[in-house]
């Protein structure tokens, strides 16, 4: 095996402000982690020569080195397994499942070693890694790459569970789940990789916003109507829907919950107690998930607030449909919107 | 050893594997092209594979059993699975269209590995019905790649089929490559050695050589249906186009490679031979390329016209018994569709 070769930045100083796509910032903000401490290894399947199947870690092992970037055996268990052993030595690997499909042949390793070390040794056993699961549809792909498994990891306790939706929350919250040390499950929204409608400047002299903190993407003011709550992918087509209400003359708020467990939803509760009325938005289905979460707490925490019960616009019941059939599945603009004119309708 | 096995094989016959092969590899290349025209969302390419797979399935009999991977559409074809029938996993109409107990094909496996324990399973299943002992026994055959050897689930089959003596022929097609990544970073071990840690037989055969894949698999399906199984075969060939259309292996290997290979190719072998043993003549070969541009054209018409699923079909056979929840779900959204249609589509 070649020798760890030391990094150099390819774009120019690494103060710079760049305009990225949410891939490309993943791919700089993997960087940073790596120059910043040399404990932090990326390892998966096709993550070295190929940079990934998305190409998330483009150039990363030509710079790092074949120990610091390892193409690993076609095997998620071993994967996510060894990447605790080496936590456990001191490491602070960074694993990327190529599409959540395949995240289960290590969903052992993960409810099991990962999420419950720490607990079961009182304390005496750290086990920083970081899961990079790409998620979500609307790529027309075939089964196994659509689908969005995060509520199945946020009910583990033990375990993190983020979610990114723009460039610059890429850049900064992949390294601040490094640099954490609990395991945390960090899902990217596939289907935005590469939007260039969402590259944004990211500025990495700027001080980030803490990495479990909910966030208010869009203000709806004191006559909001509604409080619409999304992450990763869904935030996107929320403040979509944000902006066609606001040419019906309907003002949303709408929020990024970014971090998934544990939740920050002290925003949330604020915004609901104005609006009186919450739409949550997954592509994960309904039943038993994060968004169960929130109806729970929400009606809990803003009981004499609502003016309409918590609703759910979120993937059906049913497994992923063949990609023919994705757009009735996906949250989507108008069902957003539905949505919204029902709980104000209530 | 093996010759025996292919003692019926003359001149005709071998016409006939000739044929499969050429349009199987049409089929392929049509459908790769279909891919590029935005047809289908992705195509998994076969091409250099051909021998390998016919000759394969071409040795298993109406009662056996083949659980494919994704890249077996040579296999689907001696199975009786029309090409046709594969389309709709690529055009992303459905997960898997046809009758798998009519076939003795069981659907596509994506997530890798995971077929090796389902066949191993109704191999074990096939043993305990006491179908297996003699010249008409059962046997089941699954395929599955180089890569796909680090699995737990290949690991566990292979273990599964030993202490059960399961009528079990793993078949793995070593195509030299897992995405981007070498058989080397999956073992050091040829592959099929890693049979005697199991107790059983495993040998490697020319993956090139349609007549060697055709007696090698006769002879283990054979040792099998005896009650003498489980047997690995490591099928040496290569894969001579892109994992999937989504790939560019131009990033992780030479062209000097794919050149090296060509020289091996399939087809060409058996083409060469039957020409020079004057086993065909110039207007049989003619006679096979307007089968397989018709049988390319007839593809391209059924693919080009092939029907969108109606919605419905997102909720349908989630569950073997009825689903009052589900129903409501798809209820509830089919009367929210018909409310566009009513205000006319905006
Ligand atoms: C459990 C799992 N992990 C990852 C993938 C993504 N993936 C699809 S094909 C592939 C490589 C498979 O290589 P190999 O087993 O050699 O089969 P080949 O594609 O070469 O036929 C990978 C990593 C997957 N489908 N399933
Ligand atoms: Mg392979």
């Amino acid at each position: 095996m070649a020798a760890p070769v030391k990094s150099h930045p390819v774009e120019g100083p690494a103060s710079a402000v760049q305009n990225l796509t949410i891939g490309k910032a993943l791919n700089q903000g993997l960087r940073a982690a790596m120059e910043a401490d040399d404990k932090v290894i990326v390892m998966g399947e096709d993550v070295g020569k190929l940079g990934g199947v998305f190409r998330i870690t483009d150039g990363l092992q030509k710079d790092f080195g074949e120990q610091r970037v390892l193409d690993t055996p076609l095997a998620e268990s071993g994967i996510i397994g060894t990447a605790v052993g080496l936590a456990v030595r001191g490491f602070r690997p960074v694993c990327e499942i190529q599409f959540e499909g395949f995240i289960f042949p290590g969903f052992d390793q993960i409810s099991s070693q990962l999420a419950k070390l720490h607990y079961r040794t009182q304390g005496k056993v750290k086990v920083p890694v970081v899961i990079r699961v790409p998620y979500g549809g609307g790529i027309g792909a075939v089964e196994h790459h659509s689908e969005s498994p995060e509520s199945l990891f946020a009910h583990i306790a033990g375990l993190k569970v983020v979610s990114c939706s723009n460039p610059v929350d890429a850049y900064w919250m992949i390294q601040q789940a490094i640099a954490s040390d609990d395991p945390i499950l960090f899902f990217e929204p596939k289907r935005l990789y590469h939007s260039g409608a969402l590259k944004a400047p990211v500025d990495p002299s700027a001080t980030p916003d803490p990495l479990f903190a909910s966030r208010v993407v869009r203000q709806g003011g004191t006559d909001a109507a509604a409080t619409v709550v999304a992450y990763g992918p869904s935030v996107k087509v929320c403040l979509d829907a944000a902006a066609a209400a606001a040419e019906e003359g309907r003002s949303l708020e709408v929020i990024d919950l970014r971090a998934l467990s544990p939740l920050d939803l002290g925003p949330v509760f604020e915004s609901v107690r104005r609006t009186g009325r919450l739409i949550t938005v997954s592509e994960a289905q309904s039943e038993s998930s994060i968004t169960s979460e929130i109806a729970a707490r929400v009606q809990q925490e803003c009981f004499y607030s609502l003016e309409a019960p918590v609703l759910r616009v979120a993937g059906f019941d049913t497994p992923y449909p063949p990609a023919k059939l994705e757009e009735h599945f996906l949250p989507d603009l108008d069902r957003v919107l539905h949505a919204v004119d029902r709980a104000l309708d209530w | 050893m093996f010759d025996p096995y292919v003692a019926d094989i003359d001149a005709e016959a071998l016409r006939g594997l000739y044929r499969d092969m050429v349009l199987v590899r049409r089929g392929d290349r049509e459908s790769n092209a279909m891919q590029r025209q935005g047809q289908l969302g992705i195509w998994v390419p076969l091409l250099g594979q051909e021998a390998a797979q016919i000759g394969s399935g071409r040795a298993l009999r109406p009662q056996d059993m083949a659980f494919p991977s994704y890249r077996e559409h040579g296999v689907a074809y001696t199975r009786g699975v029309d090409f046709r029938e594969l389309l709709g996993i690529f055009r992303c109409t459905d997960h898997s269209g046809w009758d798998f107990k009519a076939h003795g094909f069981h659907p596509y496996t994506i997530v890798i590995g995971n077929q090796v324990l389902n066949a191993t399973g109704y191999a074990m299943g096939q043993k305990f019905e006491g179908k297996v002992g003699d010249d008409d026994g059962e046997a089941t055959i699954v395929y599955f790649g180089d890569g796909a050897t680090s699995q737990g689930d290949v690991h566990e089959g292979f273990v599964w089929a030993a202490v059960y003596d399961a009528p079990v022929v793993f078949f793995c097609q070593n195509n030299q490559w897992a995405i981007s990544e070498p058989t080397e970073r999956q073992s050091r071990l040829p592959l099929y050695q890693r049979a005697r840690g199991y107790g059983f037989p495993g040998i490697r055969v020319d993956g090139n050589d349609v007549l060697a894949c055709l007696a090698v698999t006769r002879w283990a399906l054979d040792e099998c249906r005896h009650g003498n199984g489980p047997v690995l075969i490591e099928a040496f060939t290569y894969r001579m186009d892109a994992h999937t259309t989504t790939d560019d292996p131009t990033r992780y290997r030479l062209s000097d490679e794919l050149e090296v290979w060509k020289h091996k190719d399939p087809i060409e072998r058996v083409r060469a031979h039957l020409a020079r043993t004057g086993g065909a003549d110039t207007a049989f070969f003619e006679a096979v390329q307007a089968e397989a541009d018709s049988f390319a054209a007839e593809l391209r018409d059924f693919c080009f016209n092939m029907p969108d699923p109606p919605p419905e079909r997102v909720f349908a056979n989630v569950y073997a018994e009825p689903s009052p929840q589900l129903d409501a779900q798809r209820e509830e959204y089919l009367a929210y569709l018909s409310g566009f249609a009513e205000a006319g589509e905006h």
